[in-house]
């Protein structure tokens, strides 16, 4: 099993979680998160002073999946995801030793989500 | 016939009294804006001040500002006008106006709060609860009623010929002055200036609070400048209605032209300081002059007012978190000065209008304009020497300032123990 940790655009959030739903993927975990990458900031202005916002608004979503389904879990976040522009984001992809289902108490494979 | 006059009076005490409140509804307008302006770890602690300066400023006009402010000739009042206690022939300027002095109190009382509350802006953010409150003691029963007496009061400043006619200068500058003394005593806030004085943006909180208070504030305002004619008078209070709403949206204009120009973008909260400056130029002269000059008269104020504000920081490194120093005081000055030079012939005859001269642009002569500089001098020197004594004196007594630890806790913890938005990731327990 694999942990796919996605780091998005807060706007492209929507597109994601829907494409992941259409695509299976229907069990993930969101959070609103802060970063900064090539991105970099912003300056913004407040009465006549200038100041940096270097850590930007990002948007982390994490999916665990089975081996064999990384690719096209990858393949649907970085469609949906995607502007082309500085700031679309980072995806990791982690090893998972193990799955539980806590209401079942079921192991593995078949304790992640299935469509 | 009697039936007749008394029907005009009760007309007329209808009128103070909805001025009245609406100035008292300016409290809620400067809670809002100063609130906003500041962090939101601080926002208790300025919505307290909003709150209970007024608390603080009723007493203290109560027991003894009214009495300064209309002791006629001596400007230290008897004994037995004190409280409110005396009958109208005891407050003699006010004695040819013929509603109730219940209502000429309640009326003047929230405008002394106003000159009182303005101070809070200014010191936001470190200032030490306690000594705020004894400075608005003083504020309200001293360095305001003093200066009203000179001009409201039929005082020295109003025999040679200083005209006010809502108080530009008895009040917004008379705040503004004391503010601008208070920040001098009590300093910058932790952070606000690098080690080489130029300056960092502490955000306000929220602009939409800001925003709101500048609406509250403009309406306001309405009642501010057309309860002075004391009394209905159709033809002057649409008038002032109309110059009012003029120098306000010019005022909110001429920042916006300034901020364009100087900062590449129209800062919100400029604006609002722009339409706030050019209203308090209104209040001097809005019953004096024509309404083209009073478009004129806030277009000119609003630009001083960024102006004004950006120079502060950068260049005096004052640290005004709301904007008051530059709104109240500069825009007070520029509303008196603005009456010497725009002041027309009398349009409307009104017998508790007193006109001034004619304006230097208007066929007049220095005259006017003169008198109105001495009028600022002397207000000015008064009000800053006093309250400078007196913030000092806090300083050296009781502190004026919170422990640099709570300052950058938060007044709100620190001070009141409580937070304004809890549940909202603040230092305090959050949704999770």
């Amino acid at each position: 099993m694999k942990m796919v940790l996605a780091i998005i655009r807060p706007s492209r959030l929507t597109a994601v979680k829907d494409s992941l739903n259409e695509g299976g993927f229907s069990g993930i975990t969101v959070n609103a998160v802060k970063g900064r990458g090539t991105q970099k900031g912003i300056v913004e202005r407040y009465r006549g002073s200038e100041y940096k916002i270097d850590l930007l608004d990002k948007v982390e979503i994490k999916v665990v999946v089975e081996d064999e389904e990384l690719d096209k879990v990858i393949q649907v976040i970085t469609d949906a995801a995607r502007t082309n522009e500085l700031g679309d984001g980072k995806i990791f992809v982690l090893n998972v030793e193990q799955a539980i289902r806590i209401r079942t108490n079921e192991t593995g494979v078949s304790a992640l989500e299935k469509k | 016939m009697n039936q007749i006059q008394d029907l005009k009076i009760s007309l007329d005490t209808i009128w103070i009294l909805i001025m009245a409140l609406l100035v008292f509804f300016m409290n809620s307008g400067f809670a809002m804006l100063e609130s906003g302006f500041c962090r939101a770890k601080n926002a208790v602690s300025m919505l307290s001040k909003n709150l209970i300066v007024f608390f603080i400023s009723t007493l203290s006009f109560w027991f003894l500002g009214f009495a300064v402010m209309f002791s006629g000739e001596n400007v230290f009042p008897e004994l037995k006008s004190l409280f409110l206690a005396g009958d109208k022939s005891l407050y003699q300027p006010l004695e040819n106006y013929e509603i109730p002095l219940q209502a000429l109190f309640f009326f003047q009382l929230v405008f002394a709060g106003t000159a009182a509350r303005i101070v809070s802006g200014a010191v936001a953010e470190r200032v030490k609860f306690t000594s705020f409150l004894i400075f608005t003691f003083f504020m309200s029963c001293l360095i305001y009623p003093v200066v009203g007496h000179s001009i409201l009061g039929h005082g020295f400043l109003y025999q040679i010929g200083v005209r006010d006619f809502a108080g530009s200068l008895m009040i917004h500058t008379v705040g503004g002055v004391a503010s601008l003394a208070g920040v001098m005593v009590l300093g910058p806030r932790v952070g606000k200036y690098n080690k080489d004085f130029s300056p960092n943006a502490i955000l306000g909180h929220s602009i939409p609070m800001i925003t709101l208070g500048g609406f509250i504030l403009w309406l306001g305002w309405f009642g501010f400048n057309m309860g002075c004619t004391f009394g209905f008078s159709p033809e002057i209070c649409s008038h002032v209605l109309l110059c009012t709403n003029a120098c306000g949206i010019m005022g909110g204009l001429g920042a916006l032209f300034v901020s364009y120009l100087l900062l590449k973008k129209p800062d919100l909260s400029m604006v609002i300081n722009g339409l706030l400056g050019g209203l308090v130029s209104s209040t001097a002269s809005c019953a004096y002059v024509s309404l083209e000059s009073a478009h004129v008269i806030g277009f000119i104020a609003g630009c001083l007012v960024v102006i004004s504000i950006l120079v502060l920081d950068k260049t005096f490194h004052i640290d005004d978190p709301v904007g008051a120093i530059s709104v109240h005081a500069l825009g007070g000055i520029w509303g008196a000065i603005a009456l010497g030079l725009f002041s027309s012939p009398v349009q409307f005859d009104y017998p508790n209008i007193v006109y001034p001269k004619p304006g230097l642009f208007f066929g007049g002569s220095f005259e006017q304009l003169i008198s109105q500089l001495i009028g600022i001098g002397c207000i000015v020197a008064w009000t800053f020497v006093i309250s400078f004594i007196i913030w000092f004196v806090l300083r050296k007594t009781i502190g004026i300032r919170v422990s640099q630890r709570a300052e950058v806790d938060g007044l709100d913890i620190a001070e009141h123990g409580m937070e304004a938005y809890p549940g909202f990731g603040g230092s305090g327990e959050s949704i999770i």
